[in-house]
């Protein structure tokens, strides 16, 4: 099965979260979503400085053969976009939780208890298909 | 009669399989109100009496010498042009795009791309779209989307667009949330003023249309129009005519950055006027707005076996994957009429396209010495055109019109209703196609009609 790294929240729409120092929270997609997507060919990233809520899809990552809505999982304003996705988006593909996708400034850090952890993040997965 | 060739047999084995009771039944779910029952039309014709009656009608046609641009216009196409496009490969292929059967296709839309591409300057072309207009106004879309420094939605279209393409985006965009500011022109010069984009220095716009012939015939300050631009914040939309490109810079060398897209009619490359149409729209871009470029693109790349192919790419961008998130709803282009476009290119190449573009300048020039030559006749506008011209008579331009078409001629377009401020203003056109005897029968035609009006002869 695809790398779930224990430290990391889950949502079920595939994105990971991580939060960091600053009360800030670094996103990207799960090896599972990389797999599904295929190829990577391009990525759309939110500006830095634009407020996004938790649930609202804020990027999109294009491969091949679909085209994916990403979810910001938190609410709050985004402080960075990862810009070395635009030269090499299959970066993804090599290292999803490398590759992460922007950072957002939380409004309120309890939003990620409403995450799941790796464990149910992969039985809803395993659901799902 | 429709033609259907089930026999009552298997009509009657497919009712049972469905366990339907009769075809009607199978339209029962659709409210009684909206079913048009009998429609009320004429009595059908037989096949012969159409054909007699299109005789008929056909023969009403006047074919005049043709001196009018305004958006299409008539180029010599050679015979290979049409004898291999009308191949049943490419004439009535419905959408071959799948990789596995129509590499052949593919291939003459990669070329396609490729030439356009080179001949605007460009990074990318996609396969084509409706027309120019249509182009336009997904170029004006497409702006919008992909200028991210951008927030107003705010186009500045000038008034030296073709009038009929500026209605077309306002009918396209209208309902998207664009705002659409025109531009005037400098009637003294027929261009866009380069000081008019003052006001709206600072401000917030998301593209700036830049038409390179404008819609008079004349040249732009395309380098000044697009560095402000540049300067402003905004994508610079080239709107261009294809076989002037032979002559003039491409929109990719424009200013000192270039345009960011460049669209317009691909009509002159080999497509006949039939009347308004079909013909093609043509949209390329610089690669990095490649992501928000609509339409179908081909590209080139290897199969599984290492091989060199064809293969429709970048699908993602499409409403087949997309759906509403979309470049646009396009999903489709015009290949019959880019196969023609690609055969007459490639027969002429840029130094034939060249010639073409050089001799419907001389001609034009040529009629325009002829009808300033005439006493009250003059040009309306003083500086550098390609191929098309404004001049005013003394006369009403519908009369010089009607004169012209009486004696066989399609004079030119007339200006006076979308640009009365010009006066009694015709738009000429003289291509490549028109003989000396052509433009001096001309320039006699409309001395005789000014100096005698009324003459019937």
């Amino acid at each position: 099965m695809s790398r779930l790294p224990d430290d990391l929240k889950y949502a079920r729409s595939h994105e990971w979260a991580k939060p960091e120092e600053g009360g800030n929270v670094r996103v990207g997609i799960t090896d599972y979503a990389q797999e599904q997507l295929g190829d990577v060919v391009y990525v759309e990233l939110p500006e830095a400085g634009r407020r996004v809520k938790a649930g609202e899809a804020c990027a999109v990552v294009e491969s091949v053969k679909a085209a994916s809505d990403i979810y910001s999982p938190v609410s709050g304003e985004i402080v960075e976009a990862n810009g070395s996705l635009s030269d090499a988006p299959e970066s993804i593909n090599q290292d999803a939780y490398a590759a992460w996708l922007f950072r957002v400034k939380a409004d309120d850090l309890s939003e990620l208890n409403a995450l799941l952890d790796a464990e149910s993040y992969k039985a809803s997965a395993e659901e799902a298909d | 009669m429709p033609f259907i060739p089930h026999t009552e047999d298997d009509i009657r084995d497919m009712l049972a399989a469905l366990g339907a009771a009769s075809i009607e039944a199978l339209f029962d779910e659709i409210p009684a109100e909206l079913r048009c029952g009998a429609l009320d039309l004429p009595p059908a014709l037989k096949e012969m009496e159409i054909a007699r009656l299109m005789h008929a009608r056909a023969g009403r046609n006047r074919p005049l010498l043709c001196f009018a641009g305004a958006g299409a216009y008539e180029h010599h196409i050679p015979a290979a042009v049409w004898a291999v496009a009308s191949r049943g490969e490419f004439y009535s292929a419905y959408t071959p795009y799948q990789a596995e059967a129509s590499q052949g296709t593919l291939q003459v839309l990669y070329e396609y791309q490729s030439m356009m591409a080179s001949l605007t300057g460009m990074d990318v072309s996609n396969a084509s779209l409706y027309d120019g207009a249509t182009s336009l106004a997904e170029a004006v879309l497409m702006a919008v989307r992909t200028n991210r420094k951008s927030r107003s939605r705010r186009i500045l279209m000038p008034k030296t667009v073709h009038p009929y393409y500026r209605r077309v985006v306002e009918t396209i965009v209208g309902s998207q949330a664009l705002e659409l500011t025109e531009l005037p022109y400098d009637i003294d010069t027929g261009r866009i003023d380069p000081a008019s984009l003052d006001i709206h220095s600072g401000t917030d716009v998301a593209a700036l249309v830049i038409p390179q012939v404008n819609f008079f015939g004349v040249l732009e300050a395309v380098d000044e129009l697009t560095d402000w631009a540049c300067a402003n914040g905004a994508l610079a939309i080239a709107l261009v005519n294809p076989v002037a490109l032979a002559l003039l810079k491409p929109p990719g060398e424009w200013g000192k950055s270039g345009a960011d897209i460049a669209c317009g009619d691909g009509q002159p490359l080999g497509i006949p006027l039939s009347g308004g149409g079909p013909y093609f729209g043509f949209l390329c871009c610089r690669k990095a707005h490649l992501h928000q470029l609509p339409g179908r693109l081909v590209g080139r790349t290897v199969d599984a076996d290492g091989r060199p192919g064809f293969t429709l790419t970048l699908q993602a961008r499409e409403q087949h994957i997309r759906r509403g998130r979309a470049t646009s709803n396009i999903c489709t282009n015009q290949g019959l009429m880019v196969t023609a476009a690609t055969i007459y290119m490639a027969l002429l190449g840029p130094e034939g396209l060249r010639r073409v573009a050089l001799q419907s300048h001389r001609n034009t020039l040529r009629l325009m010495d002829g009808l300033t030559a005439i006493d009250g006749v003059e040009r309306v506008f003083p500086g550098p055109f390609f191929h098309e011209a404004v001049f005013r008579t003394p006369r009403p331009a519908r009369e010089i019109m009607d004169g012209l078409a009486e004696r066989g001629i399609l004079g030119g377009y007339e200006l006076t209703r979308e640009y009365p401020e010009l006066g009694e203003a015709i738009l000429v056109c003289v291509t490549e196609t028109r003989t000396q005897e052509d433009i001096e029968s001309y320039a006699r035609k409309v001395a005789s009609l000014v100096i005698h009006p009324g003459n019937g002869s």
